[in-house]
């Protein structure tokens, strides 16, 4: 029982930091109107910065934090995930949403979604790899995450349930990062067909 | 504490269901805009609409759950997700698809925006305390 270690934490953080609500409503207010006017430049924007972003923060997590809050002890752990989590809860999906709307939009606009077109095939690619990752990150990482900091809340927080939702997350952050590898190679090849 | 108790594999149905939704979405947007077989689409729909009914069920099911935490977390959830749907719908409305096709990518689209408040509020009530 290495992990059942209860520790008394302050419980004065936000799950979802409001305060960045109005950022990311700003994002979203964005991706709608470089949608609506179908603007190149606007489109490549929200994919290239969105994208850049989203397999950055999978690579730098998967394979540089991960392993190093892995190491961490169990209360260590707790205050990283107090100060780290909450953040992610809105910067991933607002990332993912504007990499992928924006990225969909661009593939139309410049005809690779057409199957007659010499990129079709590495876009198709990069759907299959980005639907996996989707359900990675949507089926266990993301209620890791969310299981992580409900925990926390708590007046006394489990460390072995906080334990067993961290492996997950960082085993799923690194496979994330491992397919966002992936992700760069099918986008590399795109931009220089 | 419900860490030791059995419950029923609502997350593991859930995560089927968005692999499901996640395949019959990409095969779909993979062939747009020619016309190409719904089959295969209709099929993963359908399962996972049925799915979604199991996990109902199997929730109705369920005594001495956290509920409270369950529908705080599915609430919110949802309403994050439904903005996130709405955006797809959007998208494939300005794109032009239309008819069949199109009513697949909004069927695909609800079932993944009901199955991820489900999945997440499962996820984290089960270590509540009731």
């Amino acid at each position: 029982m290495a992990h059942d270690v209860v520790t008394e934490q302050p419980k004065d953080f936000k799950i979802i930091p409001t305060s960045a609500i109005p950022l990311v409503a700003v994002v979203y207010i964005g991706l709608i109107i470089a949608v609506a006017t179908n603007r190149l430049w606007a489109l490549d924007f929200f994919h290239v910065v969105g994208g850049g972003l989203w397999t950055g923060i999978d690579l730098f997590l998967g394979f540089v934090i991960g392993p190093i809050i892995g190491k961490m002890s169990i209360p260590a752990r707790m205050e990283f995930s107090k100060k780290f989590m909450p953040k992610m809860v809105l910067l991933m999906p607002t990332l993912v949403i504007a990499t992928l709307a924006g990225g969909w939009q661009l593939a139309r606009h410049e005809g690779f979604i057409l199957s007659s077109d010499k990129h079709h095939g590495w876009v198709v690619a990069s759907m299959i790899v980005v639907g996996i990752m989707a359900v990675v990150a949507l089926g266990f990482l993301e209620p890791a995450n969310l299981g992580v900091l409900f925990e926390l809340k708590k007046e006394r927080p489990n460390g072995e349930v906080i334990g067993k939702l961290m492996k997950r997350f960082l085993y799923t952050a690194g496979l994330t990062g491992a397919m966002q590898v992936a992700t760069l190679i099918i986008m590399t090849r795109i931009a220089t067909l | 504490m419900n860490t030791t108790k059995k419950l029923p594999p609502v997350s593991e149905i859930s995560v089927v269901i968005l692999a499901l939704v996640v395949a019959g979405g990409v095969f779909l947007a993979a062939h747009l805009p020619k016309h190409t077989s719904l089959t295969f689409t209709t099929l993963t729909v359908v399962i996972a609409a049925l799915l979604v009914l199991v996990n109902l069920v199997l929730l109705t099911r369920l005594t001495g759950f956290a509920w409270k935490t369950f529908f705080l977390v599915a609430k919110w959830t949802l309403l994050a997700y439904s903005i996130f749907a709405a955006a797809l719908e959007y998208i494939f409305i300005k794109d032009g698809v239309r008819g069949s096709v199109l009513a697949l990518m909004s069927a695909t689209i609800v079932i993944f925006a009901v199955n991820l408040p489900i999945h997440f509020g499962f996820t984290v009530a089960r270590y509540a305390d009731n």
